[in-house]
């Protein structure tokens, strides 16, 4: 379980988070949503460390991030696994090397071992056939499939995903929220997405963080948020006609369902 | 300005701190280390030999031309040619050239990996990015200019020679006397520190300008062309200051 407590973070004075506490759970898909320039990746940045929050802490499983030593920090780094919004697949590496890497880098396994596993995570993601290519020449789903495959292939107890559907088709996005899902479950993970896709929300949003102009604003899942009576989020995910429609059809259905 | 260049070299000292670790994996490092210094290095050989032949070449010319009196010595045109070859353009005329090369491509080449978020994805890792990327490519290309200027001294002197053969400016015989004659074991040497301490003026700093880029294509353009820019004052500001140390 991952927690932000009382989080503030500032840039050259101006404050982009504003006191958030959010709980994160494991074995969950916990979404960061929001819009555009509202701090979502500012705050999933100070999740991971890539930024330090001026006031507030985060907690590791109760394990405070401010408080570690650099031992402890390199062990929790460790145990994290992180999907970038462009996949962040190294250019001049093969995609087995790039899921290799984390091997090469971190562990203490054999050349042997190493491909095996690199092998194992790039079969889960679905990619066959791919071992010799580079990023340049796959698509852009598949090299989010192999961003994945290296985010697992240390086993890690956190999963951070950035915008994992950004620049992908609705297909495709949907096969990525299930094979983030599906991974979550599986090896039990503290899995944090940071999305506006509503997609997503609505297929795999246990637990739904709503970040509004810096503001935790809402805290729920994706039964929930239809029965939220926050104007930003409602605002938020009620944007496109086709979702104010789909949110009439569920409120009949939790209606049908709430009768019987 | 002023407190912007102090600012911009103390962190620039504390890059260089992040860089010279110890690496996380020596064998990593050294597959890394042989893949620059055939990237960086080896990759520069032909350009090294392309500029040392036509500028040997052309030095030679110059000298026949402009030294034309009875009271100097005919052989004096192949000693000034190797004079002017090892003490100036194969250690600093050659690095400013490398600067453009070597310098443009690893801050291009890092700055990609900042905006892509590739460095991002290492430090995710709990790796010394800067100790990983930036490390084999200094130590890399400094191990590997040593070579670098002496072919460079080789190839310019071969090209005189070929004014020589080939023109009726001046016969072999004067031209392999003149760059035999007086000449200095130490210059060589002096070229070959200069260029030690050149080559890594040209990596940490393009290497540091590559690291700090915030934005996108535009920012990494921008980086590679002051990378080069400072690398080469840089480099003229180095060749004073080793030039007053080494040859006075």
């Amino acid at each position: 379980m991952i927690e932000a407590r009382n989080v503030s973070k500032f840039f050259a004075g101006q404050q982009i988070l504003f006191d958030i506490n959010a709980t994160f759970e494991t074995g969950k898909t916990n979404l960061i949503i929001g819009q555009s320039g509202s701090g979502k990746t500012v705050l999933m940045k100070c999740l991971i460390g890539l930024f330090q929050p001026e006031e507030g802490d985060i907690f590791y499983d109760g394990r405070s991030f401010k408080n570690m030593n650099a031992s402890q920090l390199r062990q929790l780094r460790s145990e994290i696994g992180m999907l970038f919004q462009g996949s962040a697949l190294f250019d001049n590496e093969t995609v087995l090397g790039n899921v290799m890497f984390p091997l090469k880098m971190l562990s203490k396994m054999s050349y042997h071992d190493q491909v095996e596993r690199a092998r194992f995570c790039i079969n889960r993601v679905g990619l066959d056939n791919a071992d010799n290519k580079y990023p340049s020449e796959i698509s852009g789903g598949m090299q989010k499939r192999v961003a994945i495959a290296r985010a697992i292939a240390l086993n890690p107890k956190y999963l951070f995903c950035d915008e994992p559907n950004s620049g992908l088709d609705p297909k495709t996005s949907i096969r990525i929220d299930e094979l983030l899902s599906d991974i979550t479950h599986e090896y039990n993970m503290t899995t944090v997405i940071n999305t506006h896709d509503m997609n997503s929300v609505l297929g795999i949003g246990e637990n739904i963080v709503f970040i509004n102009k810096g503001h935790c604003d809402w805290t729920g899942n994706d039964r929930t948020i239809f029965k939220s009576k926050s104007k930003s989020l409602y605002d938020f995910v009620f944007a496109s006609k086709l979702f104010q429609e789909v949110k009439q059809f569920l409120e009949r259905e939790y209606e049908a369902e709430e009768d019987k | 300005m002023v407190i912007a260049y102090i600012r911009s070299f103390g962190r620039y000292c504390m890059f260089l701190a992040q860089v010279f670790r110890i690496p996380d994996r020596w064998k990593e490092f050294f597959k890394k280390l042989v893949f620059e210094i055939s990237k960086l290095g080896v990759g520069s050989i032909p350009l090294v030999i392309i500029i040392s032949l036509f500028i040997g070449a052309v030095i030679c010319i110059q000298m026949t031309i402009n030294i034309v009196s009875p009271l100097i010595p005919s052989y004096s045109t192949g000693l000034a040619t190797r004079e002017i070859l090892l003490l100036e353009f194969s250690s600093t005329m050659m690095c400013l050239i490398l600067a453009g090369k070597v310098g443009s491509n690893i801050a291009s080449e890092i700055g990609t990996m900042r905006v892509t978020e590739q460095i991002d994805a290492i430090e995710i890792m709990g790796l010394n990015s800067a100790n990983f990327i930036v490390l084999p490519k200094i130590i890399g290309f400094v191990l590997f200019v040593p070579i670098l200027c002496v072919l460079s001294m080789f190839m310019g002197l071969l090209g005189g020679w070929f004014i020589a053969e080939f023109t009726t400016m001046i016969t072999v015989e004067n031209y392999v006397y003149g760059i035999q004659s007086f000449f200095n074991e130490w210059y060589v040497w002096y070229g070959i520190i200069k260029t030690l301490f050149f080559a890594f003026i040209i990596t940490s700093v393009a290497a540091y300008y590559g690291y700090y880029v915030k934005g996108g294509a535009l920012e990494v353009g921008q980086a590679s062309t002051n990378s080069v820019v400072s690398s080469s004052i840089l480099i003229l500001l180095a060749d004073v200051i080793l030039t007053k140390l080494l040859l006075q």
